[in-house]
């Protein structure tokens, strides 16, 4: 609040004689998570700059992965300091929350993060280029994508090495944005995760022009809903005379006790309140993935490079439903009247259409980019829950979903034939008869989508389930119920398709990964039968960072 | 602490199913020997269970396990076993050694095939999977651990009947397999969208217990004694809904009409020791929850829908009967057999007489083993001629005597003929049903009547007559295919001559559920001073 009030001040008092402006005080510590990745970022950087081509690859990696480990013990440290309970507290300013909820989120982006690292430098899949061992992504992504320069680059053995620093930019954004206490915030946060994503989607290595028109979408339509957004906190700003979410959060219950002069004539409108809440909300909505704001999803998640879709369909759902979670429950818990029946009505169409349109679809990544969307419809019956069981049930979900995501997308690099992946369904026909082991993995993970028992997809949908049915929203249970038995349909499919079908003679082979992606298709596993059998630690753990600090 | 029995009963085919996965590729007969014997462990515990039950023992459940579990959700690792239970899961131990041995040479791989490809062990493991989950589900006092393993059940039974089939005949590989895939996903969607309606319910009560105890709850125990007490008041048309819910999944397992469509898929496209897994083993689950979960949670809902469930099992008695002489394929007859008896349990459960739900526990055992001996040799005889319909068959008898024979003595057994088994069962269903509701015993009756037309008329075709090309020269039974048959038959016959050693353990596990339902049972119309005086 002061700090708002000062800044205001700033402006409004322009003409007095200039005063000794105060310094900020910043909790370097609390904020240390952050720090650490975008400092690791900026390092990247000078890696990039200074280091010669040879050497970048592997600096760039232990860069990367020293930085989201150290960010991670961070996290540990800070909610072990009680942070996330007794001491949770504002810092910086206000802008920042130190709470349980930002600190699980935190813990599991980063978590995510390192794990997509680990995909991200995956360099055995590709045959190798003119003796060189490559990855996902473009030699050079300035090159004409099949002109000269292109294979100038990949003769060179070029790699676009920055892709590390990118992907810590990112998680240095996503880090913020559930963690924002005020709108400004939220939207620089929003804007410093989602610029290096636009970047990442267009670096794919095969098939660039479908890359880059991903990109192109995504930005474009990004660009839109950051438009909205700001449009959305502008408003606020008119009917509360402050970002900060709790002096919006008091003006909307009526406590305020100043009248800013300056904004008299809007402050406590309501039509105000109503449109710039909304739109603030279509930007979120937008970012997780939610009907009517999907349309990007397929596009994007089929044309960039599959290591990439699963850090963002993993990370930054978990990004966009704790900024959600925050703006409903610390900003307008006093609208619930008004924000209720609206999310209501998104969560519906979400689950459905995800799950109904799925059903046609012939590409798997597509197929999990709608599968993403009836997910994001299954997170917001437990968002519209209201409770405090609520949120916690949200964070297990993201929580147990993001490592299935991540796992699934792992495997979908695997199989492969001459055009790089095979991601069109009926080239996965027989891949259980050719590679057991690949397709029981798969197997795995989808039945964890259709939230069969003993996977953590079930656990997470029972307690999203449970919180919506106890905050009084039986029929979202129902409809959600229905959802899942569609979506079950097409998981099923694919498991039929790799077992029950023969193997075709031009079929794609499973290339054989390194350590790496084998590390993160174990560790996505082993989440995923662990959060099944034995929840209670992980729901304990969610359940006690389930309070926002105000 | 004592021994964990009851666990154990459930982790020996668990821990088998593993063991059995990881055994290399070349070592197939291992494979099926290391199955065996894990089966044969499990039948030996479920033995001791038998032994160690006490039928007449104080409270609902015994050698009682419980641990915590998941807190969050009010969820405990709660297992106990009553009359009705020990001796399901005896019936599943029993039953799962033979489904074993009968299946011996089902899932050899044709051919050369990858190395890692590893079909024979992928089967019997998936089959011991079943079995352990099977048994826990009996086991489960606690609702939301019954869910768990009743769902998870799928994913086994959906491999193996999605991935084993009988050799391709005239039919041809391609079209066989995306058959036996059509039926393997009808078969899970089935099952998947009534689970997936019972977790709609399961939430539901835990809301309801969570509203009112405090803390949410899922122990059956609990709930029932709550509610006994008065604690736990559940509004009428909430417990209405709740039961719908359950109900519903219960009966597309069971399966009932109009649920039961898929079940024909499953049997005849499945190799006939995994429809025996489906029918005698799985399918029980079903009306077991019936019986320990529908009953005992909601006794009001229950009789408030019972006009409604009778009507539904009536027409499962004469239209599965019906279908089943319209047959031409042998396996989707046994199947249709199936779905009229399962009318006949259902209506054995909810004519609600201390007769008409232990005939009906009695049944399921009886229905068990009669179905598994005609769908084995039925399978037999298939694997010897690669077609399953029936018209390809004749004269059988006069070149297989032995195979003829025990054929009958299963087709016997199904039509309930006096002397075996099932018709102590059915008998005991159609007095416990007529006592209470006499119209609607009385047109049930009916089934037994087109089960004597469908037995026979399957039997006249295939075995008499005179002896058809295709089948000259057909092998009779082999040592390993008598090994399956005789017990099962031995067993047929003892139990219809003497069924008090099962209506001794079932008996006051039905009185229990009868009191939880706060039903007595009628009282005859003939006075018994009447009967006396005439004498």
């Amino acid at each position: 609040m002061s700090h708002a009030a000062s800044v205001h001040s700033l402006w409004t008092l322009a003409a007095d004689p200039p005063r000794e402006i105060p310094a900020p005080h910043i909790e370097y510590a609390q904020l240390a998570p952050t720090l650490i990745v975008l400092g690791g970022a900026v390092l990247g950087i000078l890696v990039e700059a200074f280091l010669p081509r040879r050497a970048r690859y592997h600096a760039q990696l232990l860069l990367s992965v020293v930085g989201l480990a150290a960010a991670f013990a961070a996290v540990v440290a800070l909610a072990a300091g009680g942070h996330a309970g007794e001491k949770a507290r504002i810092a910086a300013m206000g802008a920042v929350a130190v709470d349980g909820p930002a600190l699980f989120l935190q813990g599991t982006i980063l978590l995510v993060s390192l794990i997509a690292v680990f995909t991200f430098a995956e360099r055995r899949l590709d045959p190798a280029a003119h003796g060189n061992r490559v990855d996902s992504f473009a030699a050079q992504g300035s090159a004409v994508p099949g002109g000269e320069a292109e294979q100038a680059a990949v003769k060179a053995g070029f790699t676009t090495t920055e892709v590390f620093p990118l992907a810590l930019f990112a998680v240095g954004g996503m880090l913020v944005f559930p963690a924002a206490n005020d709108l400004l915030t939220l939207f620089v946060a929003l804007e410093v995760f989602s610029l290096p994503l636009y970047v990442l989607c267009a670096l794919a290595r095969r098939q660039r022009l479908l890359s880059q028109e991903s990109a192109v979408k995504y930005f474009l339509l990004g660009a839109f809903s950051s438009a909205f957004l700001l449009f959305g906190v502008a408003l606020l700003y008119g009917y509360a005379g402050t970002v900060t979410y709790s002096g919006i959060a008091e003006v909307v219950s009526g406590t305020t006790r100043t009248v800013d002069p300056a904004l008299a004539s809007t402050m406590g409108n309501d039509a105000l309140l109503l449109i710039g809440g909304a739109l603030v909300l279509m930007g979120l909505l937008f970012k997780v993935g939610a009907v009517p704001f999907h349309m990007w999803t397929p596009d994007v998640y089929q044309g960039a490079p599959t290591p990439v879709t699963g850090f963002m369909a993993a990370a930054t759902k978990i990004a966009g439903f704790g900024a959600l979670l925050r703006l409903l429950y610390v900003v307008l818990p006093g609208m619930r009247w008004d924000w209720r029946p609206v999310m209501w009505g998104v969560a519906i169409v979400t689950m459905l259409l995800g799950a109904i349109v799925a059903v046609t679809q012939t590409d798997v990544k597509r197929l999990l980019a709608y599968s993403s969307i009836a997910h994001a419809g299954f997170i917001l019956a437990g968002v519209i829950a209201a409770s405090p069981d609520g949120v916690s049930s949200v964070l297990f979900y993201l929580a147990a979903y993001s490592f299935v995501t991540l796992g699934a997308f792992s495997v979908v690099t695997l199989v492969r034939d001459a055009g790089g992946e095979a991601t069109h369904l009926s080239k996965w026909a027989g891949l259980g008869r050719r590679s057991p082991l690949v397709a029981a993995v798969f197997a795995v993970f989808l039945l964890a989508f259709a939230g069969i028992p003993l996977t953590s997809g079930f656990a997470g949908k029972f307690a999203v389930f449970k919180a919506a049915a106890q905050g009084g929203a039986g029929t979202l249970v129902i409809v959600g119920v229905l959802s899942s038995a569609i979506a079950a349909f097409f998981y099923i499919r694919v498991i039929v398709l790799m077992f029950f079908s023969e193997p075709k003679a031009d079929g794609p082979t499973v290339a054989v990964p390194s350590a790496l992606t084998s590390t993160a298709i174990a560790v996505g596993v082993a989440v995923t039968v662990v959060l099944g059998v034995a929840p209670q630690y992980f729901l304990d753990l969610a359940g006690q960072a389930g309070t926002f600090v105000r | 602490m004592s021994f964990p029995l009851l666990t154990a009963t459930a982790v020996v085919p668990a821990l088998g199913a593993v063991l059995t996965a990881a055994v290399p590729a070349a070592r197939r007969s291992a494979a099926k020997w290391l199955a065996l014997v894990f089966s044969l462990a499990t039948l030996a515990l479920a033995a001791v269970q038998l032994v160690r039950f006490d039928p007449g023992a104080e409270g609902p459940f015994q050698l009682t396990e419980s641990h915590a579990w998941i807190k969050d959700f009010g969820v405990r690792y709660e297992l106990g076993v009553d009359g009705i239970a020990v001796v399901l899961i005896a019936l599943t131990a029993l039953l799962i050694p033979f489904v074993i041995l009968a299946g011996w040479h089902d899932a050899d791989p044709l051919g050369t095939t990858s190395s890692r490809w590893r079909p024979t062990q992928g089967f019997f493991a998936l089959i011991l999977m079943v079995e352990a989950m099977v048994v826990i589900s009996f086991e489960a006092t606690d609702v939301f651990l019954f869910y768990i393993f009743f769902e998870a059940m799928l994913i086994p039974m959906y491999f193996l009947i999605g991935g084993f089939g009988d050799r391709a005949g005239e039919r041809g590989e391609e079209e066989t397999a995306a058959q036996r895939s059509y039926a393997a996903v009808k078969f899970l969607l089935y099952n998947l969208a009534g689970g997936l309606i019972m977790l709609a319910a399961v939430i539901g009560l835990y809301v309801v217990t969570a509203d009112q105890l405090g803390t949410g709850t899922f122990s059956l125990q609990e709930i029932v004694q709550a509610r006994a007490d008065g604690q736990l008041d559940i509004a009428t048309s909430t417990e209405r809904a709740l039961f719908l819910g359950f109900f519903f999944a219960f009966a597309v397992k069971a399966p009932l009409w109009p649920l039961h469509t898929w079940l024909p898929n499953a049997m005849g496209e499945a190799t006939a020791p995994v429809a025996v897994l489906i029918t005698a083993v799985v399918d029980k689950v079903g009306t077991f929850a019936m019986l320990r979960f529908c009953l005992q949670l909601f006794p009001e809902a229950s009789k408030w829908a019972t006009p409604v469930i009778l009507v539904l099992a009536l027409v499962s008695i004469l239209y599965g009967a019906l279908l089943a002489v319209g047959q031409r394929d042998i396996k989707r007859l046994v199947a249709y057999a199936s779905i009229s008896h399962f009318g006949f349990i259902i209506l054995g459960i909810f004519a609600m007489t201390t007769q008409g739900q232990g005939g009906a526990t009695l049944y399921m055992v009886n229905h068990g083993i009669s179905t598994a001996a005609l769908m084995l040799v039925a399978g037999f005889l298939i694997s010897r001629r690669g077609s399953r319909l029936i018209a390809d068959y004749g004269g059988v008898q006069k070149v297989a005597p032995v195979l003829a024979g025990t054929f009958l003595v299963g087709g016997l057994a199904t039509l309930s003929l006096p002397g075996l088994a099932p018709f102590v069962s059915e008998f005991l269903v159609l007095t416990g049903t007529f006592s209470r509701y006499p119209v609607i015993g009385a047109i049930a009756t009916f089934g037994i009547v087109l089960a004597a037309l469908y037995v026979l008329v399957l039997y006249q075709r295939t075995m008499t007559g005179p002896v058809k090309e295709s089948v000259r020269g057909m092998p009779d039974l082999r040592v390993r295919e008598l090994v399956v048959v005789a017990p099962l038959i031995a067993l047929l016959i003892f139990l219809g001559v003497y069924p008090k050693p099962v209506t001794e353990i079932v008996d006051p596990a039905v009185e229990h559920t009868m009191t939880q339902v706060d039903k007595v049972d009628p009282k005859p119309d003939v006075p018994l001073t009447d009967v006396e005086a005439a004498k």
